[in-house]
């Protein structure tokens, strides 16, 4: 597991049937791109988050790939419809094969 | 696939580009968008991208995709030493085939965007942003 | 001869060419609910400057970059925020106590971010927030310090300095501060290294010119700590000072050096007035 990683959601607590809501996440993560070198000019290696998906109630709302070019602490934002109450559940992959994990529960009436 | 005689010119002029820019070639970008569409054609257009124009820093740059109907998007940044940036595959509860990130420019540069239609079609688009170089180091 | 130098340096380095040059005049809600004040009346103090009115440096980046702060979800600095809520509830040191067996839950830090640097006169200093966070940590909690401008300790600043956040900034200058107040404006004004720059000619003489592709801004810190695009990281005042003294080629003082604390008091007293900003976003 990659060094001070956190991740944070944000979705509406509640929603109608049907609505569309907006979704915000971001995870701490240093994003190294293995483009870099170090003061001795050795390539410092690659150790990304390489996959990110959102999904609800077991159906995926985004699956992302996501490569080096993604900025230190990624940021995504995008739409889900929802239908019924149940649990958001957003999984980040590393590199290093670490998942994390962060769900988060609606309640649509 | 015809061409009428600006876009010739304009293959023309990106040949050149291409000859005097180093790494990376258009070449790989082409190759990616061909990996993602199979060389099917693309339309221009029914695809949105949205990115400064100038971004004060190449480290964070936020940029939005979205396209009515797409089942993915692939964005490419083509001045990057490694092109790809991200694809988003949108699921049966995507609200919207939309999404905003925030992205790694190596500098001054166009960036690609290639959306896949439920019906299999696809469109693309592209953007250039400038890149400043920064005055204080502090 | 030298003197002929500096100016031709001078021209090369400031430029108001560009058409974006000059802060903007948007207004910034964080949340959509509280409005800061990122304007404000030049103190008296400052009365021999030549500003004429305060400005955040927040008025000088791109649009992408305000809208970033004006929304704690956009703003990436939160998420440490966040980090520095669990250290705040999290027992070390030999005297088995956390932030919170003393200051229960951060919003108790309400109004402190505002008046630091401040006087202390058990120990008859002035005391940054930083001196006053690893104080707490080695006398009270028995505690290792956290270094001056480290991540753990930027975090923490950001968290105590969000509980002040919208009220104005209002350091003490006068009093047991003053001689340390006066210090810190004759260090603003002192040229160094071999660019020979005082911190004056770029942010009092300059602000609003671009130096390269940097829109230089009036080099407040009320925004401090910066989650800074650059680095994408907290950035604390001592650092950021760090890194504008070593651009003008000189060695720099240490971060938590009395002149780098006397220099905190005088700079924060110049944004009297505007809001407290931290966590802000930056270029």
């Amino acid at each position: 597991m990659a060094k001070g990683v956190r991740p944070r959601v944000k979705v509406p607590k509640t929603a109608s049937s049907g609505d569309v809501v907006t979704i915000k996440c971001l995870i701490s993560h240093k994003m190294e791109s293995g483009q870099r070198k170090d003061k001795e000019g050795n390539k410092i290696p690659r150790s990304i988050i390489n996959r990110f998906t959102c999904s609800l109630a077991g159906e995926t709302i985004i699956d992302v790939a996501m490569e080096p070019a993604i900025s230190t602490n990624p940021y995504f934002e995008f739409d889900a419809t929802v239908t019924e109450s149940g649990d958001f559940k957003f999984v980040w992959h590393d590199d290093d094969g670490s998942v994390y994990e962060e769900v988060k529960t609606i309640q649509v009436a | 696939m015809e061409f009428t005689r600006r876009e010739t010119m304009a293959t023309g002029g990106a040949a050149v580009l291409t000859a005097m820019m180093p790494v990376p070639s258009f070449a790989m970008v082409d190759d990616l968008v061909d990996e993602f569409t199979g060389g099917a054609d693309m339309a221009e257009g029914g695809v949105n991208l949205v990115a400064p124009e100038i971004a004060e820093n190449g480290n964070t740059v936020p940029i939005e995709v979205s396209a009515d109907g797409a089942v993915a998007i692939m964005v490419l940044a083509t001045g990057n030493p490694l092109p790809p940036v991200a694809t988003f595959n949108f699921g049966p509860l995507a609200g919207e085939s939309r999404a905003k990130t925030r992205i790694r420019l190596a500098g001054t540069q166009d960036i690609v965007a290639v959306a896949k239609m439920a019906d299999g079609s696809f469109a693309r688009t592209q953007k250039t942003v400038k890149v400043t170089i920064g005055g204080c180091g502090g | 001869m030298k003197s002929m130098k500096t100016a031709a340096i001078a021209v090369l380095v400031f430029s108001a060419g560009m058409a974006s040059a000059g802060p903007d005049n948007d207004v910034l809600v964080i949340n959509g609910e509280l409005t800061m004040t990122t304007r404000a009346a030049v103190p008296e103090h400052m009365a021999d400057t030549p500003l004429d009115e305060l400005l955040s440096g927040w008025h000088y980046r791109t649009d992408e970059t305000q809208s970033l702060q004006a929304d704690d979800f956009d703003n990436p600095g939160m998420v440490f925020v966040d980090v520095a809520a669990d250290a705040w509830n999290t027992v070390e040191g030999t005297e088995g106590k956390a932030c919170a067996t003393c200051h229960q839950d951060p919003s108790t830090m309400k109004g402190v971010r505002a008046v630091y640097p401040k006087w202390n006169d058990a120990t008859e200093e002035v005391r940054t927030l930083a001196m006053q966070i690893n104080s707490c940590r080695v006398e009270n909690m028995g505690a290792d310090p956290y270094k001056y401008t480290g991540g753990k300790m930027a975090n923490m600043e950001a968290l105590i300095s969000l509980q002040s956040r919208g009220m104005p900034v209002n350091v003490a200058i006068d009093g047991p501060a003053q001689s340390d107040w006066e210090w810190g404006r004759e260090l603003y004004y002192t040229r160094t290294g071999q660019l020979e720059l005082s911190c004056a000619n770029c942010h009092e003489d300059n602000n609003g010119n671009m130096i390269r592709a940097d829109h230089l801004s009036q080099g407040h810190i009320n925004g401090f700590p910066v989650y800074r695009l650059k680095n994408t990281k907290l950035n604390t005042v001592h650092a950021r000072f760090k890194g504008c003294v070593r651009d003008t080629r000189a060695e720099t003082y240490k971060p938590g050096s009395p002149e780098f604390v006397a220099l905190e008091l005088y700079v924060a007293s110049r944004g009297n007035g505007l809001s407290v900003e931290g966590p802000s976003v930056r270029n």
